[in-house]
C-alpha cells in the first residue's frame, strides 16, 4: 500500500510539470491517511516511534523519524538529539527495501500508456458521459447522434437572395427630384442571343466611331448605331472558345480582342482584318484597356501585360499584384494610372510606364482591399482627374470612391445590389451603375451626393455589362436575359444646350465644357 | 378489383418507412431550398405530392442526403427512430439559427411480417402535401438568415441503439430564447411524423 503511494509520488515528481502542492504529501498527512486507512501494526510502531525515537517498520519506506525527531525536540528542550542510526530529519525512504531500477523503469515506461488508457480516455469518456446527461438529461432517454461527414458548405461568396431581396430599398420618395426628364423605358431593344452570362468578362464596348462591339459567345458582332447596320466581324476558330474581351482604341479604327485560349487580337475594322495576334497569357484574357499606343490586358491568371501593339516584342511589361483573375481594368483620361480589379477582391493602382523595360513600375501604386467581392466595375472621373469609382460584387455591393493622388477612400455607399458597372456622365454630375439581382437595374447617382436621381428597370436578370455612346447621351446595357437595352438617359435638353453654348461664349471657362478642346 | 384496392390501402412497415423517408428527402430538400442554404440556381422543380418541390442538383450534397437517410431508413425499420431535426447554424460562429424538428412516433408493435395496417396512399400523400407546404410558407414568418448558414441533420434513436460507425453522438443544437411553431403532422398508421420549427428570438 505504502509502496504504490511512494511510487505515485515519485512519479509525480519525476514529471516536474505539477505544481509543486501536488508534490509528495506533508508527513502528517500521509501518517495521518496511514492511521485511517491501515488501523493496524504500522499504527503501532508509529505510535511506538513518538516515544522510542526508534523502531522504523522496514516495510514502510516512507517512515521518517521527523514528527519523532520534533517530539524529542520539544519534549527535550535545546539539546541537540542524536540522529539515530539510519534515520535523518530529511526525507530518506529506505533504499534497501526500494528497487530504484526497477521502479524508474516502470515509471518510465508505463507513464504513456497510463496517460492514454487510465487517464485520458475515461476522463474523455467521463466528459462526454457528463456532457451528454448535463445537455439533454438522462430524461429524454433518446441518444442523438449526427452525420459523421457533414453536409458540404454552399459555394464561397454565395449569399442569400432572400437578404438581397429584403435590403432592397426603392428609390425614396423624398429624393430630390430631377430637374430634367429621363426616360424610364429603354430607347431600343436589341436581342444577344447566347451572350456569355459570365460576370468576369467585359463582352461590350462602344467607339467613338459610334460602332458598338458586342460577343456573343464565339462571335464578334459590330453594330452601327448610326445606320443600324450589322457586320459580323470575326468567328473563332474553335468551337469552344470564345471572346472574353473587347476594348476600341480611342481613335476607334481598332477592336482589341481577348479570347478564351489566352490571345489577345487587334483587329482592324474597316477591312476586317486581324493585324496582329499576340500571346503570352496562360489563361483567358477577361478585361482589356488601351492607353493610346499600349494595350493592357488582364488574365484569369492574374497577371496583367502591357502590350506596345507598335513594335514586334509587343509584351513589354508584366504586373503581377492579383493573385486571381483580374475582371476590371480601366487605363485613367490622362493616362497616367491604370486601375486593376481581381477576383481576390483587390483594387490595384499602377503607375504609367515610363521606360519600357522598367521593373520599379512593376509594383502597384496603392493597393485596396476595402470590397468584400470580385472589382469589376472601375470607372474615371472625366470631370476630376484622379477621382476613381469602383465597384464590388454580390457579397459587397459597394461602390466605393478614391483620390489617386493621395490614396484615401473619399466615399462609399452600400448599392444594396451586385454593381456590374459604372459609368460616368459627360455632361451631367453623375454616374450610372448597373445591377444584379434583385431588380436588375440601372441607377443613376448624383456625385458626390450620391442621392439617387432614377432607377432604370426592365431587365430580367442581370446586367453583366455597360458603355456609352461616344456623344455621352445614351447608354446601352448588356444583360444575361440575352438583351442589349439603349437607354438615353443623359440625353442634353436643346434648349439648354443653346444656352449653356451662349454662355460659354461669354464666359468661355466653364467646369462642364472643360473637358472639350 | 377488389383485391388490387385492397393493396393499394395496405401499410407494412417497410412501404411505410419509404414513405416516410421519402418525405424527409423533399423535406429537407424544400427546407434547404426556401431558407436559402444553397443557391437557387442548384435546384429543380419536380413534381411530388401533387405540388411542384424543389429538389438540390448538387452532385456531394445529394450524396450527403442520400448517406444519411439510408441510414435514417434503417432506424425507421427497426422503429428506434425518435426524431430527426435539421439544424441550421451560422457558418461563421457555430450559432443555431433555426432548428427544424420531425417526431417520429413508432409504433412499436409492428413487426415486418405484421399484418398490413389500412390508410389510403391519397389520404397520406394529402397530408404530406399540407407539411411541405407549410414549410414553403415558413419563409412568410421566418426571420431572415442575415448571415452564410450550414445544416446538419441529428436524429434521435433510442438509448439503446448503437452508434454506427459513420455517424458521431451530437448535442441536441438547442436554441437559447427560441420561438417554436408547431406545423402539421402526418401518419402512415406506424410512424406519426410531428414536424415543428424553432427558431432565434432575437427580440
Amino acid at each position: 500500500m505504502a509502496q504504490y503511494n511512494f511510487e505515485n509520488e515519485l512519479a509525480s515528481v519525476l514529471k516536474m510539470d505539477a505544481p509543486i502542492t501536488k508534490g509528495p504529501m506533508m508527513r502528517w498527512q500521509r501518517k495521518l491517511n496511514e492511521s485511517n486507512t491501515c488501523n493496524n501494526s504500522m499504527n503501532c510502531s508509529m505510535n511506538k516511534s513518538l516515544g522510542m525515537n526508534a523502531s522504523i517498520n522496514t516495510s514502510t519506506t516512507a517512515k521518517t523519524p521527523k514528527k519523532s525527531l520534533n517530539k524529542s525536540l520539544n519534549s527535550k528542550g535545546s539539546k541537540t538529539p542524536k540522529t539515530p542510526k539510519g534515520l535523518g530529519d530529511r526525507f530518506i525512504p529506505n533504499r534497501s527495501s526500494t528497487q530504484f531500477d526497477l521502479s524508474h523503469y516502470k515509471v518510465m515506461n508505463t507513464d504513456t500508456e497510463n496517460a492514454q488508457d487510465e487517464t485520458m480516455s475515461p476522463s474523455k469518456r467521463d466528459f462526454q458521459k457528463g456532457m451528454s446527461d448535463n445537455l439533454h438529461g438522462d430524461a429524454l432517454n433518446a441518444k442523438i447522434m449526427s452525420y459523421q461527414t457533414k453536409a458540404p458548405p454552399a459555394p464561397e461568396g454565395y449569399q442569400n437572395n432572400l437578404k438581397v431581396l429584403y435590403s432592397q430599398n426603392k428609390t425614396p420618395g423624398s429624393c430630390r427630384k430631377a430637374v430634367r426628364h429621363i426616360p424610364q423605358v429603354p430607347e431600343r431593344i436589341l436581342d444577344a442571343p447566347e451572350i456569355l452570362d459570365d460576370y468576369y468578362l467585359n463582352l461590350l464596348d462602344w467607339s467613338v466611331n459610334n460602332h458598338l462591339a458586342v460577343c456573343l459567345g464565339g462571335n464578334i458582332y459590330l453594330w452601327n448605331a448610326t445606320s443600324g447596320n450589322i457586320q459580323q466581324l470575326l468567328s473563332m476558330e474553335n468551337q469552344e472558345d470564345y471572346v472574353s474581351s473587347v476594348s476600341w482604341i480611342k481613335e476607334g479604327n481598332y477592336l482589341a480582342v481577348g479570347t478564351s485560349s489566352s490571345e489577345v487580337q487587334l483587329w482592324d475594322v474597316e477591312n476586317q482584318k486581324r493585324i496582329r495576334s499576340m500571346t503570352g497569357h496562360v489563361a483567358r484574357v477577361g478585361s482589356l484597356s488601351w492607353n493610346s499606343y499600349v494595350l493592357s490586358s488582364g488574365s484569369r491568371s492574374g497577371n496583367i501585360h502591357h502590350h506596345d501593339v507598335r513594335v514586334p516584342q509587343h509584351h513589354i511589361a508584366t504586373l503581377s499584384g492579383h493573385t486571381q483573375e483580374v475582371c476590371g481594368l480601366s487605363w485613367s483620361p490622362d493616362g497616367k494610372y491604370l486601375a486593376s480589379g481581381g477576383n481576390d477582391n483587390m483594387l490595384n493602382i499602377w503607375p504609367a510606364i515610363i521606360g519600357s523595360q522598367d521593373n520599379s513600375n512593376n509594383t502597384p501604386l496603392y493597393t485596396f482591399s476595402q470590397h468584400q467581392a470580385a472589382v469589376k466595375a472601375l470607372a474615371w472621373c472625366p470631370w476630376q482627374p484622379s477621382l476613381l469609382a469602383s465597384g464590388g460584387g454580390t457579397a459587397d455591393r459597394h461602390i466605393r470612391f478614391w483620390n489617386i493622388n493621395s490614396g484615401s477612400s473619399l466615399n462609399a455607399i452600400d448599392t444594396k445590389s451586385q454593381v456590374c458597372s459604372i459609368l460616368w456622365s459627360k455632361e451631367y454630375k453623375e454616374l450610372i451603375s448597373g445591377h444584379g439581382f434583385a431588380q436588375n437595374q440601372l441607377c443613376i447617382w448624383k456625385y458626390p451626393t450620391m442621392t439617387k436621381v432614377a432607377e432604370l428597370t426592365g431587365h430580367t436578370a442581370r446586367i453583366l455589362h455597360m458603355a456609352m455612346s461616344p456623344d455621352g447621351t445614351t447608354v446601352v446595357s448588356g444583360a444575361a436575359d440575352e438583351t442589349l437595352r439603349l437607354w438615353k438617359c443623359f440625353g442634353v435638353d436643346p434648349q439648354k444646350k443653346k444656352e449653356q453654348k451662349s454662355s460659354t461664349k461669354g464666359t468661355s471657362s466653364s467646369l462642364m465644357r472643360g473637358g472639350i478642346r | 378489383m377488389a383485391a388490387s384496392t385492397c393493396q393499394k390501402n395496405a401499410i407494412t412497415l417497410k412501404g411505410s418507412t419509404e414513405t416516410v423517408s421519402e418525405f424527409f428527402m423533399y423535406g429537407i430538400n424544400s427546407i434547404l431550398y426556401q431558407r436559402g442554404i444553397y443557391p437557387p440556381e442548384t435546384f429543380t422543380r419536380v413534381q411530388k405530392y401533387g405540388l411542384t418541390v424543389l429538389m438540390s442538383t448538387d452532385e456531394k450534397l445529394k450524396v450527403y442526403l442520400q448517406q444519411v437517410l439510408k441510414q435514417v431508413k434503417d432506424w425507421l425499420l427497426d422503429t428506434t427512430l425518435q426524431k430527426l431535426v435539421i439544424v441550421i447554424k451560422s457558418l461563421d460562429t457555430n450559432e443555431v439559427m433555426e432548428r427544424w424538428q420531425f417526431n417520429v412516433e413508432c409504433d412499436k408493435t409492428v413487426k415486418t411480417d405484421s399484418k398490413p395496417r389500412e390508410k389510403s396512399e391519397k389520404e397520406i400523400q394529402k397530408e404530406i402535401m399540407g407539411v411541405i407546404r407549410q414549410i414553403t410558407a415558413s419563409v412568410t414568418f421566418l426571420p431572415l438568415l442575415e448571415t452564410a448558414c450550414v445544416f446538419d441533420i441529428l436524429a434521435y434513436t433510442d438509448k439503446d441503439q448503437d452508434v454506427p460507425e459513420t455517424w458521431g453522438e451530437a448535442g441536441p443544437h438547442f436554441i437559447a430564447n427560441s420561438q417554436e411553431v408547431r406545423l402539421r403532422s402526418f401518419t402512415t398508421t406506424i410512424h406519426k411524423v410531428d414536424a415543428m420549427v424553432a427558431y432565434r428570438n432575437d427580440d
